[in-house]
């Protein structure tokens, strides 16, 4: 598989990264280059194989659904600068 | 003192030969003579480390000690601690200190052992040589030239050159035993699911365990004796017994079957490596062990089936450093849009960068079944090798790492020959088995690591395996010269 151009910039967006201009030929390069690696796994027949999430996939360990927190919120946000009044700003979203 | 193990400085603050303070200051001061260069820390946590020290001392003065009671550590820097600065090797994290303290930092401190620091480390963990830093690369004691692999990098060399008696490392695809192989050091992943990750900052959550670099295989069950067991707050950690890692050590090795997988030690595998790893092997023989040939015949699939299951997991996990609530944050965004883009575009690295998007490409519409899906089922066929190699044998041995720690740049400008680094440990991750690094000796004046793999939750056989290995030959005494 070889990406283009364009391929490495609807990725970027995907992934919400930026990235400059001068840098997509390096990423559509590598990127190729991992997925030719990848790809050695096609050569494999998977048909009836059941897939692997997890190492220890057969259990789920559950607990009761009660409350196990406090609330942290303003020791959580005093690391952060861009805090007012409890609420975390960002760009203005709806006009 | 600085050429002790845990287990010869417990007994020297035991006996009283010196106190806790005047261990963690000889530890602070040869970090401070020999880090400047090195750079295996990102922080050194001075003021904290003595006023652990000093409580230590005074609870070791009224009786309260455990094994590691006053005993220093270097921890990586991926485990979060409360008030100290927790990076994880990235421009994304350089303002965070965290809130709170990971479980394995929790548990150390419970057991009264002191923090001399955070070591440096590939970015998020994703580095087979420590060079993806944002802090920059780490220097390989044995030769500065040369890389002390990663992602662990700085935890391997800080221990390498004795800047701490031991540390803690982190495991997806090899990130322990391939640095530890690299430095002449013993290095543990303990079996997926057996130390917990909560507060231990995520790459690849079904794949990252947490584990040790010491110097002999006794001071990592005693520092596996700390960091294991059940905890409420990982999901994936098991609900398991956690035996005394110490108690079996000295159990003789006669009749223990060796399996060596064939594939191990084929094309890719350094001449000079593969000699100092049968020499090793010939060794266990003498020690009354079986060998038996084996085969993994999936295991070529490994990295291929790896670097797209942690990208996956990855580009999901570091969704949240998206600039709002914590980290690095653009400079005048100019929409919601923007903050996010800018804000990781800026505070990612290359590496990072490009194992996101791997794995955003994988799992986008259209894509899912060929990468991820193929992957899972590839895994699954990867750890029936494993399942079926375990029904003849108790341990699988062979090498750490294709080959010595390898000079720094000479792979940093090709991600796909730095993957294969870790061709010999990735597939223990995709199964969620522990293994081992051992130093056995040196190829060209560099360490060479031999690997030990063992079945689920079988800690203590690898431990034992390991041990009994170094009562017989001192490849993990030897340190470098320069650092003596």
């Amino acid at each position: 598989m070889s990406l283009d151009k364009n391929d490495v910039e609807k990725i970027a967006h995907l992934a919400r990264i930026s990235i400059a201009d001068s840098d997509v030929p390096g990423y559509a390069e590598s990127l190729s280059n991992i997925l030719n690696l990848v790809e050695q796994m096609d050569a494999v027949d998977t048909e009836n194989v059941t897939p692997m999430a997890h190492p220890h996939a057969a259990f789920q360990r559950l607990r009761e659904d009660v409350v196990t927190e406090e609330n942290q919120r303003e020791h959580f946000q005093k690391i952060t600068a861009n805090v007012e009044e409890g609420l975390y700003l960002v760009p203005k979203v709806i006009d | 003192m600085h050429n002790k193990t845990i287990a010869e400085l417990a007994q020297g603050l035991k006996k009283g030969d010196f106190s806790s303070e005047e261990l963690t200051k000889s530890y602070l001061e040869r970090i401070k003579k020999y880090d400047t260069a090195l750079n295996s820390f990102i922080t050194v946590s001075e003021d904290h480390a003595l006023a652990q020290a000093r409580a230590a001392d005074a609870a070791m003065a009224k009786g309260n000690v455990t094994t590691l009671t006053g005993i220093p550590l270097a921890q990586k820097d991926i485990f979060c601690t409360n008030g100290i600065k927790t990076t994880c090797g990235s421009k994304m994290l350089d303002n965070f200190i965290a809130p709170y303290d990971a479980t394995v930092i929790h548990k150390f401190n419970q057991a009264g052992s002191v923090m001399l620091g955070k070591t440096n480390m590939d970015e998020f963990a994703m580095g087979s040589s420590n060079e993806t830093s944002f802090y920059g690369g780490v220097k390989n004691p044995w030769d500065i030239q040369t890389v002390p692999g990663g992602s662990s990098g700085g935890s391997a060399a800080a221990v390498a050159a004795r800047l701490a008696p031991a540390s803690t490392g982190t495991d997806t695809g090899g990130s322990i035993r391939q640095p530890a192989a690299l430095c002449g050091l013993t290095g543990l992943k303990p079996t997926y699911g057996r130390v917990s990750r909560y507060g231990m900052i995520a790459f690849a959550s079904s794949l990252d365990q947490a584990g040790t670099f010491t110097q002999t295989a006794e001071d990592a069950a005693l520092m596996l004796n700390v960091m294991s067991g059940l905890d409420e707050k990982d999901s994936t950690s098991v609900d398991k017994e956690v035996p005394d890692f110490s108690a079996n050590l000295n159990q003789d090795l006669k009749g223990l079957k060796i399996g060596l997988p064939k594939e191990y030690f084929g094309e890719g595998l350094n001449a000079d490596v593969a000699k100092v790893v049968e020499e090793a092997i010939a060794e266990y023989k003498k020690l009354g062990a079986e060998i038996v040939d084996i085969s993994l015949p999936n295991s070529h699939l490994s990295v291929p089936a790896y670097y797209v299951i942690a990208p996956a997991e990855c580009s999901s996990n570091l969704s949240r450093f998206d600039g709002v609530r914590f980290g690095y944050r653009c400079d005048e965004p100019k929409d919601l849009e923007d903050l996010y883009k800018r804000s990781r575009g800026e505070g990612f690295g290359d590496e990072v960068k490009r194992r996101i998007m791997i794995g955003t490409y994988a799992l986008s519409a259209g894509y899912y079944d060929a990468y991820y899906l193929k992957a899972q089922k590839i895994r699954r066929l990867i750890s029936d090798d494993f399942v079926a190699a375990f029904e003849k044998v108790d341990v699988i041995m062979g090498p750490t790492s294709p080959e010595v720690a390898f000079k720094a740049g000479e792979k940093s400008n090709d991600p796909v020959s730095m993957y294969l680094s870790d061709i010999y440990t990735i597939a223990t991750n995709l199964a969620g088995l522990p293994g081992m690094s051992v130093p056995c000796g040196f190829s060209n004046n560099m360490p060479v690591g031999l690997q030990i793999i063992g079945n689920y939750f079988d800690e203590s056989r690898l431990l034992n395996v390991a041990h009994q290995y170094q009562q017989t030959t001192d490849w993990h005494t030897q340190m470098p010269e320069a650092y003596k």
